[in-house]
């Protein structure tokens, strides 16, 4: 399984997601640039957290007209794995892949901690590795994480089951329903608030989020339903 | 020439923090008539195009960049032309 990481203008988690698939995970991963129109030969595509084009406009408003993002558009109709984390999660609703938006946090605040999630869906390509309702950790660092939908489509969401992570015990930005990561009707594109690529190490004091990659691995090839 | 400022809002359904935020400190000054405030930003486009041709630019510009509709609206006003 070849995996493209891309890297945007301000991206700045591309190389721990990077390091999580390759070193940790063993995978075969590549940095591919926003300018490239084409990614063609790879099985899988991630988009990174960071501040892509400074946060302009909207978190991801920008990013996603760059060149890459028909290609991956493309990957992701063809029903391969598409992951994108904090800034990428916001590039994947910004592009039409998912559903709803994030907001500025209720707060006001830029909040980087470690926050109790809960697995509630466990029948993902990315999250086959948990137990279904279990609770892990990861660290969040953002200022617009605050989930935004209808309720039409919260209940939709809730419906078809694509509500993959939720916030347990608190809620640090106001997302609504505490959600922090959701997958398209289809399941194969993930969006996530927190970072599991900076919790797969015990050396860092954290390897919760080390089964996400290794679900994403071992399901990869798995042709998901149309 | 046309100038046209193009005014981006929360939908009235979206929970607005920073005009909360800015609401309870206008309070703190005295001002509790004032009842509440929204948050917006505007974006002043200068269109080659007469008056009467600008409203297909604004919307496709405003629809497909500016406003993200899952949680924003938008008006816009002619502020000049020649």
């Amino acid at each position: 399984m070849k995996i493209a990481v891309i890297v945007f203008p301000g991206s700045n988690c591309d190389i721990d997601i990077y390091e999580a698939l390759s070193s940790v995970c063993g995978a075969d991963v590549d940095y591919v640039s926003h300018k490239q129109a084409s990614l063609a030969g790879y099985d899988a595509v991630m988009l990174p957290g960071g501040f892509s084009y400074g946060d302009y406009l909207r978190a991801g408003a920008i990013a996603r007209f760059a060149p890459v993002m028909k290609a991956v558009v493309k990957m992701a109709h063809a029903g391969q794995p598409v992951f994108g984390t904090c800034n990428g999660f916001q590039i994947l609703t910004e592009a039409g892949l998912l559903p709803g938006g994030l907001k500025r946090n209720d707060s006001q605040q830029f909040i980087c901690k470690t926050v109790p999630l809960e697995v509630v869906n466990n029948q993902t390509l990315f999250t086959s590795q948990y137990q279904e309702h279990e609770r892990i950790a990861l660290p969040i660092a953002h200022a617009d994480g605050s989930y935004y939908a209808d309720q039409a489509t919260l209940d939709e969401l809730e419906a078809n089951h694509q509500v993959v992570f939720r916030y347990a015990e608190e809620n640090p930005n106001g997302s609504l329903r505490n959600i922090a990561g959701i997958t398209n009707r289809q399941g194969n594109v993930l969006g996530m608030m927190p970072h599991p690529e900076r919790a797969v190490e015990a050396i860092l004091g954290n390897t919760d989020g080390r089964r996400l990659f290794e679900s994403l691995l071992a399901n990869g090839s798995v042709k998901v339903e149309e | 020439m046309t100038k046209v400022r193009i005014f981006v809002t929360y939908k009235p359904s979206v929970f607005d923090p920073q005009g909360d935020t800015i609401k309870k400190t206008i309070h703190a000054l005295g001002h509790d008539e004032v009842a509440d405030v929204q948050v917006g930003k505007f974006f002043d486009l200068t269109i080659d195009a007469q008056v009467d041709q600008v409203a297909k630019t604004v919307k496709e510009v405003a629809e497909k960049l500016l406003v993200n509709f899952n949680m924003e609206t938008y008006t816009y006003q002619v502020m000049e032309e020649n």
